[in-house]
């Protein structure tokens, strides 16, 4: 016993000696007029190069170009999300966020007991009364919705056309209904310029760990390539890592998500999905700067340019100019309603 | 070589407020058999645990080979010749003889293990200490003779000089244990030193040179075996004269020997047990076909060496096996297919060959395990009546004689002959008609056997039916008024106790004699 | 009777001290790495957890739900069983709470309506927890095994449930519960305002007691723990293994399966996807820290949640990753000093023959 009790009085003093350390010595004094922004990510987190980390890249440059103060909290339960976002309204932010629909019970709670704040929740779920019509966010909530189905629409007939094979492969993260608006662009995309091509559809899971498991993100893709499929299109977060890694190893294309995910797999990325999180974010945090944010649904598609397709000196060399001319092509159809383009599978 | 092998002197010792040794000494001359005798608890093993250096002494020096070794490491100790062979064997089953013998010391040849040099080697040392084992055969299908054997090995194959035997004859066969002490003669002649632990006296009669007794951690007393009897041995464990009721030449007198036991022909049929067969879980038949049948007032012993289906057909009756063939009745009652708890309630006591494993729930107090089976007749509206337990276990202390004598401490805490005699009390403070009682002394002191033996002799003479079980051929005969011998499933032989002797069983328990005696 | 008291008190606290000191300095290295000072870092976790009641309603909060897990892992734990499978007990616990809970009438009184969403949620537990007892008993089925996979086919179950089923648009829960709901704590602390900490803390707290009860007062709890410990000896003694196996898994089912009341009946009050985030397997280091004693695992539980709740407040210092090489740091010191581990751990070491 008496050996235990100096190693707790030896251990305590090293303890303490640590805490006396301060590296940075006092914290850097932040702007007290910057425009204050908190940031609640999804499970995911940071690092998952694509969802999160595009609304990481928003707030960055929102926190370089307009010097504004964002502090980001990553929830690790179901009830963290709201925990978090109330620490960030306690704190009397000026804009609160929350990057999911999942959280969307959350923030209608808390705007109506911050009726003062402002809050803005990517991917939103507006929902509809009994008769259908649209029930609108409270009034100082902003709702960032995509159509992630237009974008999907593109990058399938991308896949159908470059693959030259007509098996086509999509990876899903958790299996939900905001991953099967993806899924059910991206078929279309494939079947309205290769109406004889099947799509290998597969999700990693269940549970929100879906969004980050690249260990099983590999295995689908591997398994998708061995079986003839030549062009994987992946909306899985984190999982996607897996595909990036599969396309590696085996030659074969892969289609990126969210953001620009040329570097993850270079050369062999035929092009990505873009989904202007970032840009939402940092349109959000520089309309509270500018003193002009206001609730409301605010929907981002191929025509406002909140979705869209990558095409640059990275892949111009995957794809061929026809195949570029088609797509835009498809793209203008699509703007101009010629083109209806499904969000359910 | 004038110096003493072993010099131990003043060793003092406690762990927590438990003085383990007090001034206990130990001095063994070179080229002798040495027994270090004494009863559980007494301090042998700890001081045997210094001179290997498993722990370190509070006080006092040990010499060895006339050089100041006090406080050294295990490793010291195997480097500089000390090796000792616990009691609890440390093998790999799945590995061979000759690769457990070598084992932490392998021959290379280059980075890789020379499997036939340690063949060569282990094979070279079997015929050089006639500790006979086949090289090559996995330890897994050894006997627990051969396995000791293979111990042995293992520390003469390290280079020890000076050898420590921890209790090395409680699991052996007579067969084994006069073949160990062939083998420890020859090493002892080629220049050994031998320290051996134990608290049976023949054997220490039979095999030492010089004998030290430890009595609660002290030393108490050192004698030459040919100038002492096993009583003075006895009185000198014990601190007090000792009844041994061990027959045979070189027995000790005392009153409630074997003589005076009275007839028992006459009482009822208590357990019948008919063409009873078990099968282990490989199928094969370990207890074949086996027919008996005890009366009130009745011991039947049955000898035999162990693993030739004693156990199973215990655990059989108990209900802890499923019985193959056959059938099993409790005075009068059927109870081949009946639950644990049912056949204790048709009346069957059960004392367990294996205290550690089934006859004490280890981390429980003393007042737990003693109402270990009957948790729910000491409890009251779905409560453990707490009190009613107390006053039990008091109540049983007292009279079983179990010490510490409070219901409070976990049944680890406690020496082997009164965690058995918990089991004791538990089994039979309560009412039964039928006692199974296996290998009820093994382990325990000199001084728990002569209560546990008084035990069953009084149950005998109050009418209860006792199969008693035992490797130990001289507690059957000591007990039993019938006695079988067990040799492969069977009963090789059925004969009334006063026509056996260890000559006439010997041949039957190694499967010499298949003819039946009865 | 003071003096061993002490002693014991001593030899029960003092590794786990050691082991959380030992935790706290690698954290200061990791802290100090990240480029923070370490007491800023340590005050403002300790600020974030306790230095406001809605930070402290919040570590009650998540008290609750480990409580629950914890002490059904316990249970098992003390049958010698590992139950792995409390993230999908918690789970079917939620959604059998919710399924009541919608079923029943709007305006169902609450005296009738909680101990029926109970209920609910106890036949969620019966049925995962349950069914890998039964497996073992019958068949020999490994626990570990038949959890984790019911973990897996309990989660994707009820996700096809509540995506295909019972899902209101656009979201990931089901409808929320016409009654059964319980009150907040907030109803009577209004300073815990906002705060998802609600009255199932007190039924965690009961079921704490009364898992104590059973354990160490009933002859029920008494041979629960002799199989934990030498099931050889209690088959013995003629108590049935294989019945107290099943009963064990099927009570630190219903016992975990609680715990999802705690966001169904407390919180959201509807059952959502996902919900649980770990927690079920954060609860087996919970009963591990907790020594598997039940006030041990309330204990534990606090102390698990205030360093999550505490961890979501740093989030601006340092990466979430931090705080969870921190908690894992805290889990493997504290479960080497648990006796019980140390004793596993020896023994794997020491191989014996014949």
């Amino acid at each position: 016993m008496r050996k235990l009790l100096i190693t707790v009085a030896i251990l305590l003093a090293v303890h303490t000696a640590f805490l006396v350390f301060s590296p940075r010595g006092t914290e850097a004094v932040a702007d007290p007029d910057a425009t204050r922004v908190g940031i609640v990510l999804d499970v995911g987190g940071r690092g998952d190069k694509s969802f999160n980390d595009g609304a990481y890249a928003g707030a960055d440059s929102a926190m370089k170009r307009l010097g504004a103060d964002i502090r980001f909290i990553e929830p690790g339960e179901g009830a963290d999300r709201e925990a978090g976002l109330r620490l960030l309204a306690a704190e009397g932010m000026d804009l609160i966020m929350g990057i999911g629909f999942i959280f969307t019970d959350d923030l209608i709670v808390l705007s109506r007991e911050y009726p003062n704040s402002n809050f803005a929740g990517v991917d939103f779920s507006v929902g509809t009364d009994e008769a259908g019509n649209v029930i609108p966010p409270p009034p100082n909530v902003a709702a960032l919705k995509f159509r992630e189905e237009e974008g999907s629409f593109l990058v399938g007939a991308l896949a159908a056309l470059v693959g030259n094979s007509k098996r086509v492969g999509f990876i899903g993260g958790m299996d939900i209904p905001l991953i099967h608006k993806f899924e059910a662009g991206y078929r279309a995309g494939v079947k309205h310029v290769c109406p004889d091509c099947t799509v290998v559809a597969q999700y990693a899971g269940v549970t929100p760990e879906a969004f980050a498991n690249p260990g099983r993100g590999k295995e689908l893709a591997l398994s998708q390539y061995q079986s003839g499929v030549n062009v994987i299109f992946h909306a899985s977060g984190a999982t996607g890592g897996g595909l990036f890694e599969a396309a590696r190893a085996t030659g074969k294309l892969a289609i990126g998500v969210d953001a620009d995910q040329a570097a993850e797999a270079p050369g062999r990325v035929l092009t990505s999905m873009i989904k202007g999180v970032n840009a939402a974010v940092y349109d959000a945090v520089a309309r509270v700067d500018g003193k002009t944010f206001k609730g409301g649904v605010y929907s981002f598609g191929l025509a406002e340019g909140g979705v869209g397709y990558v095409y640059d000196d990275n892949n111009r060399a995957l794809i061929p100019d026809a195949v570029h001319r088609r797509v835009e092509q498809i793209k203008a159809d699509i703007i101009a309603g010629r083109i209806k383009v499904p969000s359910t599978r | 070589m004038s110096a003493h092998p072993i010099r131990m002197a003043g060793i003092d010792k406690s762990f927590g407020p438990v003085r383990a040794n007090r001034a206990a000494s130990l001095d063994v001359a070179p080229g002798e058999i040495h027994a270090l005798v004494g009863e559980n608890g007494a301090g042998k093993s700890t001081l045997m645990k210094i001179l290997g250096g498993l722990v370190e002494p509070d006080a006092g020096t040990v010499e060895v080979n006339g050089r100041d070794v006090t406080g050294w490491s295990t490793s010291d100790a195997i480097a500089n010749g000390v090796g000792v062979v616990h009691q609890h064997f440390m093998l790999v089953p799945t590995l061979t003889v000759a690769e457990n013998v070598v084992l932490g010391n392998e021959p290379r040849r280059g980075m890789l293990f020379d499997r036939t040099r340690a063949l060569t080697d282990v094979n070279a040392l079997i015929q050089k200490t006639g500790l006979v084992v086949p090289a090559d055969r996995r330890v897994s299908e050894l006997s627990v003779g051969e396995a000791q054997r293979v111990e042995i090995l293992k520390t003469l194959y390290r280079g020890a000089k000076i050898l420590i035997l921890d209790e090395p004859t409680a699991v052996l066969s007579p067969p084994d244990v006069r073949e160990l002490w062939t083998v420890l003669r020859k090493l002892r002649d080629d220049g050994g030193t031998i320290v051996l632990i134990t608290h049976r006296l023949d054997e220490v009669i039979d095999i030492s040179d010089t004998i030290t007794v430890m009595r609660a951690g002290a030393t108490v007393g050192r004698m030459t075996t040919s100038e002492t009897t096993p009583a003075e041995i006895a009185k000198a464990m014990v601190g007090r004269d000792v009844a041994l009721s061990v027959p045979g030449r070189e027995t000790i007198s005392g009153p409630g020997a074997t003589a005076d036991r009275p007839s028992s022909a006459a009482g009822a049929l208590l357990l019948e047990v008919r063409d009873l067969s078990v099968s282990d879980s490989r199928r094969i038949r370990v207890v074949d076909g086996v027919t008996f049948s005890i009366r009130a007032g009745e011991v039947l012993g049955i000898a035999g060496v162990e693993g030739n289906g004693q156990t199973e057909i215990v655990e059989a009756i108990a209900g802890l096996r499923d019985i193959a063939a056959g059938s099993v009745v409790v005075s009068g009652h059927d109870v081949t297919r009946a639950t644990v708890k049912d056949r204790r309630a048709a009346g069957i006591a059960h004392v367990p060959e294996d205290r550690h494993r089934r006859g004490l729930i280890l981390e429980y107090s003393i007042a737990e395990n003693l109402v270990l089976g009957a948790q729910d007749e000491f409890s009251k509206r779905g409560s453990l009546d707490g009190a009613r337990i107390d006053a039990h276990a008091r109540e049983q202390i007292a009279k079983f004689d179990v010490r510490p004598s409070t219901p409070a401490p976990a049944a680890r805490t406690l020496s082997g002959g009164n965690q058995q005699k918990v089991v004791i009390a538990r089994e039979m403070g309560r009412s039964f008609t039928v006692l199974l009682a296996a290998q009820p002394t093994r382990g325990v002191d000199v001084g728990a056997i002569e209560f546990i033996h008084r035990q069953i002799r009084e149950a005998r003479d109050a009418g209860k039916a006792i199969l008693l079980v035992s490797a130990e051929l001289n507690e059957v005969l000591a007990l039993a008024d019938t006695v079988a011998v067990m040799y492969r499933g069977k009963f090789a032989v059925t004969m009334p106790a006063s026509d056996a002797t260890p000559e006439v069983l010997g041949p039957y328990m190694t499967g010499g004699n298949s003819r039946d005696a009865a | 009777m003071s003096e061993s008291f002490r002693l014991r008190a001593e030899e029960a606290l003092l590794p786990s001290i050691v082991a959380l000191l030992i935790a706290l300095i690698l954290g200061d290295v990791l802290i100090l790495m990240f480029g923070e000072s370490p007491a800023h870092v340590y005050s403002r976790m300790i600020e974030g957890a306790w230095g406001n009641p809605y930070g402290f309603a919040q570590v009650l909060y998540k008290t609750t739900t480990l409580t629950f897990a914890g002490l059904g892992i316990a249970l098992a734990l003390r049958a010698g069983l590992f139950n792995i499978g409390a993230e999908g007990q918690l789970a079917a616990g939620a959604f059998g709470a919710a399924i009541v809970g919608i079923s029943l009438p709007a305006g169902t009184p609450g005296l009738v309506a909680v101990p029926l969403c109970l209920l609910g949620a106890a036949a969620g537990g019966l049925l995962t927890g349950g069914l890998p007892g039964v497996l073992k008993a019958k068949f020999g089925a490994h626990e570990v095994i038949v959890t984790i996979m019911l973990n897996f086919v309990v989660l994707a179950l009820l996700n096809w449930l509540i995506v295909e089923r019972l899902r209101t648009a656009d979201t990931l829960h089901t409808p929320e519960i016409n009654a059964g709901a319980v009150p907040r704590l907030s109803e009577f602390i209004p300073a815990f305002h906002g705060s998802a900490a609600n009255v199932t803390f007190f039924f965690a707290i009961a079921a704490a007691i009364w898992c104590w009860w059973y354990l160490f007062r009933t002859p029920g709890g008494y041979a629960l723990r002799a199989t934990g410990l030498q099931p050889d000896a209690a088959e013995y003694s003629g108590i049935r293994v294989g019945r107290v196996w099943i009963k064990a898994m099927a009570l630190g089912g219903m016992l975990a399966a609680l715990g999802g009341t705690n966001f169904v009946l407390g919180y959201k009050h509807y059952y959502e996807d996902g919900f649980t985030g770990g927690s079920g397997f954060l609860a087996i280091a919970v009963a591990i820290v907790g020594r598997n004693h039940p006030f041990g695992v309330v204990i534990a539980a606090f102390f698990f949640a205030t360093l999550s709740q505490g961890g979501l407040a740093i989030h601006a210092l340092v990466p979430k990753q931090m705080v969870e090489v921190l908690q894992g740091i805290v889990i493997l010191a504290m479960a080497a000093a648990v006796p019980e581990v140390q004793r596993a751990l020896r023994s794997a070491r020491k191989v014996v023959a014949a």
